[in-house]
């Protein structure tokens, strides 16, 4: 507890030193629109776990900082990965009419795109270990889906090599910088971004023999997308105590 | 004199001493390794893209096939990302009973990464012994949650059901007479705790009989001192935990550092090497087989005296007994409600970690307050060891890449996911 409060000031107090604008939230999301100014900043702390939201353009130098400097001293980089936040927060099973279509609403998923989250699209997400001084922080950076643009973190910690190429691969990241961005979990000569949220689970082809030509071949998938538990969002307080309790 | 040529050399996916399913292009020059590129993905299963589709406890099962030679440790990083979302605490007995079982799986993994180490390199007789050993550990899954391998016995506010009183038992038939059931049957008598406590008491003898196979043979020496060195700085730099970064002398050990259910009140120690190499790494596995040993007997010492409940008392993570399904309609209507829908979490996000036998195996759960995870993902420990297989391996011969490859403990479920 004292470890994250102490982090927690000595982020706020180092950063604004140098002229960042650090707004603080206790929110479960806090979200960063892409093209903010450089110098806008968003700490979250949440179920004891801080995470500090940069914009891109400050990415290297404020990581080059949080490796560098003594009270930070995050020596590892543990993960990176990218989230989607196209669908956050839509449930499937919401609808204003009795009845809607039934179950085929949860199945038919095109109605539910059109109101689906605001905010910047994707987010790629670090996360920072402090070996010596035994603290974590997760570093985050929101992305448009019109420039998928961002520096490679490699320089500073070159644990993200193999990272980035994943997140490449899944969510389509150009990670300007990284020497060898190549596909690296699909297939040879795959196509899209699995990991996307419109990308459908079932994939958009499939592969089997084909005696007549001899060889394997791709071909459309010919099997429906299901979904067997629609999504819903319970809006309870049932946590409400225990979470009190927990932070 | 001879012209030195450049070779491409393609080295599986189908190879034994590949871990399963890896290829690597090795460019070489004569025998010297240039340049290793290690090509993944081809176990790749889309797991977190999986467990985007499912209610939260349904995902459980996929954990046991990431590595899937230390199943329950990831089922353990999930449960406990889940739980700190939710904000749910389980029962100490149940905390107890993770840990005895997470240092069982460290002992299966670490077995079976001996066995397959020193058969990578040509010890054969080792894998044989190494798997004596799993066998009674394979039983301990068993009796306690009827599979051998992938458990599904972590969940979340507890374990799935306490520990049983008797043991199953061999059974004579035609390929076994009565007298070898019969000594089969010995050590089976007791609860499983007895079982256990039984292993514990022969387990470290055993790991002496492989340490004077191995540890001061001349060939095991030479193929392994000086292979692979990582420093500590550069371990770092490349993202390691667990035993290779220990390997490299970095003494960073999850259950102690950030201990997590009852590790802070268990005795035991954090070997580290000096070298960082392959020889270093191995040694760190052997005493962390001992180390787990004693935890697991302080664990089983507790779990006598102290009975108690396994589960956290909320219905609305925790399903019903069935007799309390009998009478209340509370109760079948929490069971009918957890086990079509699930529970909802509150949104949010967390990231939580375990000393994984590999390494810090992390699990970043992302909550938009629905029954189903918003995004899962994996850390898993062997995806930055093999990232820097390239590395390691430089200027090594190609029958070092199998030792430096295998000394990374590498398992491709996880790392592919």
């Amino acid at each position: 507890m004292n470890v994250l409060n102490t982090l927690q000031d000595n982020i706020l107090s180092h950063f604004t030193a140098q002229g960042f604008v650090i707004n603080h939230h206790a929110h479960p999301f806090v979200t960063l629109q892409a093209e903010t100014p450089r110098e806008q900043m968003a700490l979250q702390s949440d179920r004891h776990e801080l995470t500090l939201i940069v914009n891109k353009k400050a990415l290297i130098d404020v990581a080059t900082q949080l490796r560098d400097t003594p009270q930070f001293c995050f020596d590892q980089l543990i993960d990176v990965c990218g989230v989607d936040y196209l669908t956050y927060g839509v449930a499937e099973w919401v609808t204003d009419k009795a009845t809607g279509s039934g179950f085929e609403r949860a199945v038919d998923q095109d109605g539910i795109r059109m109101e689906s989250f605001s905010g910047s699209r994707f987010a790629v997400v670090y996360h920072l270990l402090s070996v010596k001084l035994n603290q974590r922080l997760r570093l985050k950076v929101f992305l448009d889906e019109s420039d998928m643009c961002i520096p490679s973190i490699m320089p500073v910690w070159p644990s993200a090599d193999w990272f980035e190429r994943e997140a490449f691969d899944l969510f389509g990241f150009l990670f300007e910088g990284h020497p060898d961005l190549r596909r690296i979990l699909t297939d040879y000569g795959f196509i899209g971004h699995p990991f996307r949220k419109d990308f459908p689970t079932s994939g958009h082809v499939e592969m089997r023999y084909d005696k007549a030509s001899e060889r394997v071949i791709y071909q459309p998938v010919t099997i429906p997308e299901r979904v067997l538990v629609p999504k819903v969002i319970r809006e309870d307080s049932r946590y409400l105590e225990a979470e009190n309790k927990h932070g | 004199m001879a012209e030195l040529h450049n070779y491409t050399l393609n080295f599986g996916p189908q190879h034994p001493a590949a871990h399963g399913v890896l290829r690597l292009i090795l460019e070489t020059e004569g025998e010297v390794i240039r340049h290793a590129d290690p090509h993944i993905g081809l176990l790749h299963r889309a797991t977190e893209k999986l467990a985007e589709t499912k209610p939260y406890n349904q995902s459980i099962g996929y954990m046991d096939r990431l590595d899937y030679v230390s199943m329950m440790c990831n089922e353990h990083g999930y449960v406990l990302a889940l739980e700190k979302l939710l904000g749910v605490t389980p029962p100490i007995r149940a905390q107890y009973i993770r840990v005895m079982f997470d240092e069982i799986t460290r002992l299966l993994n670490h077995l079976l990464w001996l066995g397959a180490h020193a058969l990578d390199i040509g010890a054969m007789a080792v894998f044989l012994y190494a798997f004596r050993e799993r066998e009674d550990l394979l039983d301990c899954y068993e009796a306690v949650s009827g599979a051998r391998m992938h458990a599904t016995y972590y969940r979340p506010g507890g374990v799935y059901r306490d520990l049983p009183n008797t043991m199953p038992q061999y059974a004579p038939s035609a390929w076994r007479s009565e007298k070898d059931t019969k000594e089969m049957n010995e050590s089976r008598q007791g609860s499983l705790l007895d079982f256990i406590q039984a292993f514990c008491d022969r387990f470290p003898q055993r790991v002496d009989e492989y340490e004077t196979l191995l540890t001061d043979n001349r060939i095991w020496k030479q193929r392994t001192v000086d292979v692979g060195i990582v420093t500590a700085e550069r371990a770092l730099q490349l993202g390691f935990t667990g035993p290779m970064l220990r390997g490299s002398g970095v003494a960073w050990d999850l259950r102690k550092k950030q201990p997590y259910e009852t590790y802070s009140a268990l005795n035991f120690d954090i070997p580290i090497g000096k070298n960082g190499d392959c020889y270093d790494r191995y040694l760190v596995r052997v005493e962390e087989m001992r180390q787990s040993n004693r935890i697991i007997l302080q664990c089983i010492e507790w779990l006598r005296k102290n009975p108690g409940p396994v589960m956290v008392n909320d219905a609305k993570v925790a399903p019903p007994s069935r007799t309390v399904m009998k009478e209340s309609m509370e109760a079948l209507i929490h069971h009918f409600k957890l086990f079509t829908e699930g529970y909802t979490i509150p949104a949010g996000e967390a990231y939580a970690a375990v000393e994984h036998p590999k390494g810090e195996f992390g699990v970043y759960l992302v909550s938009d307050g629905a029954n189903k995870p918003y995004r899962l993902k994996i850390r898993a420990p062997g995806f930055s060891h093999l990232a820097a297989l390239n590395e390691m391996s430089r200027g090594h011969m190609i029958a070092d890449v199998v030792s430096i490859l295998s000394s990374q403990d590498i398992v491709f479920g996880e790392i592919d996911r």
